[in-house]
């Protein structure tokens, strides 16, 4: 099993409904968050091109942050999530460092915190909040390893790009073009 | 035509400006734990070649400032963290992958045995030390009587303390000024350059001085060999480690890299070493402060600057 995010940046219309779905989902502290919108404009006046996009942390596959995590907090769980257990967590500060994608945050409390792709949820069949809420239906979520899931079928039909590819990662949002 | 490029990314408040999360803590250890790596593997190194006669400051009285430098290290690493509570967890696991746990566990072994060496000298500060258990006085002379093989033991120790300071930094493949593979090398470098100015700095003994310049000399000349070769290798990398290399000639660490550290805290100090080995009178004291300084300053901007650099953002 192998989870996946596909996001359409041709229907996303930058409303943060994801992030408040989360931050309401997760008790995020007001203020924080686990995912968040980018808005970029691209391009010379008057030929400009926006794209926006509903980021979070890319669950890589090769992920820096579990790797120089000295205490074994960070980890990965079945379908590739990435979590953090806070209870070992000693907020070093080594995975913010090693993360291509700023995707983690130091939470007021003291650990590490960021998107858990709302395992909670997932492993009962739901979908993670951000994709249940999403008005526009741009975030799709499911099983890479599944041809007929939802994120199978899109990547099948669609253009994508994911974010810094370069840095090595292999990260599993893939954001549709 | 791609003249103007707005990438306006993100700006979470509580998130953002806080992503550089290491502060002064993270250079004053490194610039400790260097230090101290610095002074114990010339102690181990003279120790094993039979010298501790005629470099006694080396293998004896320098030695005694390490636990001070290493618990002030661990100080700064614990103020460091921000879960503080649970920084025990760091010695519930080993994980090879991780050069913080190397980290913690090379601490772990290297502060009681820097402990343990100065403790068996103390009777030649105080004559009249007793150690009022006996099996204490039977460790003692242990020691004293198995000092070679303690010293290869410090030596390798020392090495992977120094080496440890760089690779903490070069593993952040997501900072591109850090990552590079010469970090390491040039960490450690660096910190036996700071260990052997201290050392040179409290020597009474003419020769010992002499033979102290003499490496510290050869050690700031691969130094500078390695800071070329970092920014040699930044310039033919990618858009990432252009823009750190950036930093440097003629971004905004410019005038604090090239002044402070390579040129107040390496040729300057090389040259009065040369004029003192030449036969001018120096007061030694000016190039070790200085070697230090640079030593220092060299950290605090590498971590600055590093967590400046970044992929997205």
């Amino acid at each position: 099993m192998r989870y996946a995010m596909a996001v359409d940046t041709k229907k996303c219309v930058g409303c943060s409904d994801c992030v408040v779905a989360c931050q309401t989902e997760n008790n995020v502290p007001i203020g924080y968050c686990r995912d968040w919108i980018v808005e970029n404009v691209d391009g010379t006046y008057p030929n400009v091109e926006i794209e926006l996009r509903s980021e979070r942390c890319n669950h890589c596959d090769n992920s820096p942050c579990v790797r120089c995590c000295p205490t074994g907090a960070s980890h990965i769980v079945e379908g590739g999530i990435v979590l953090v257990t806070h209870e070992k967590c000693i907020g070093c500060g080594a995975c913010i460092q090693s993360c291509p994608y700023d995707a983690r945050y130091s939470h007021p409390d003291g650990y590490v915190d960021k998107c858990t792709f709302c395992e909670h949820r997932v492993k009962k069949g739901d979908q993670p909040a951000c994709v249940a809420v999403c008005p526009t239906k741009c975030l799709y979520f499911g099983d890479l390893d599944d041809p007929y899931s939802d994120v199978s079928q899109v990547l099948k039909h669609r253009k994508f790009k994911v974010l810094a590819p370069e840095a090595g990662t292999n990260p599993q949002i893939y954001f549709l073009t | 035509m791609r003249e103007e490029l707005f990438v306006s990314g993100r700006d979470i408040p509580n998130i953002d400006p806080y992503l550089n999360i290491w502060h002064w803590q993270i250079p004053i250890y490194l610039f400790l734990g260097g230090l101290a790596a610095g002074i114990l593997f010339f102690a181990g190194l003279f120790t094993v070649m039979g010298k501790e006669k005629e470099m006694e400051t080396t293998v004896k009285w320098a030695t005694f400032l390490v636990p001070g430098v290493l618990i002030l290290g661990l100080i700064a690493l614990f103020l460091d963290l921000k879960h503080k509570l649970f920084f025990w967890q760091l010695y519930t696991t080993i994980r090879l992958e991780s050069p913080m746990s190397w980290g913690a566990w090379v601490l772990m072994f290297i502060t009681p045995l820097s402990i343990i060496w100065v403790a068996a000298y103390i009777k030649d500060i105080i004559p009249q030390w007793n150690w009022k258990f006996g099996y204490l006085n039977s460790f003692e002379k242990w020691v004293n009587s198995n000092r070679r093989p303690i010293a290869w033991v410090m030596m390798v120790f020392s090495l992977i303390l120094g080496i440890y300071t760089g690779i903490l930094l070069s593993a952040f493949n997501a900072r591109p000024l850090w990552n590079n593979a010469i970090l390491g090398p040039l960490f450690l470098i660096s910190g036996m350059s700071t260990g052997v100015a201290t050392t040179m700095w409290m020597s009474k003994n003419h020769t010992e001085r002499k033979t102290l310049g003499k490496i510290d000399l050869v050690l700031i000349g691969i130094e500078l060999f390695l800071i070329t070769h970092m920014i040699m290798g930044f310039l033919a990398g990618p858009t990432v480690q252009l823009e750190a290399a950036g930093l440097f000639l003629g971004g905004d660490f410019t005038v604090s890299f090239w002044v402070f550290v390579i040129i107040l805290g390496l040729v300057f100090p090389a040259i009065l070493e040369i004029m003192e080995l030449s036969g001018y009178k120096v007061p030694i004291a000016i190039p070790a402060i200085l070697i230090l300084m640079g030593g220092l300053v060299f950290r605090f901007i590498m971590v600055e600057a590093g967590q400046l650099t970044r992929y997205l953002y």
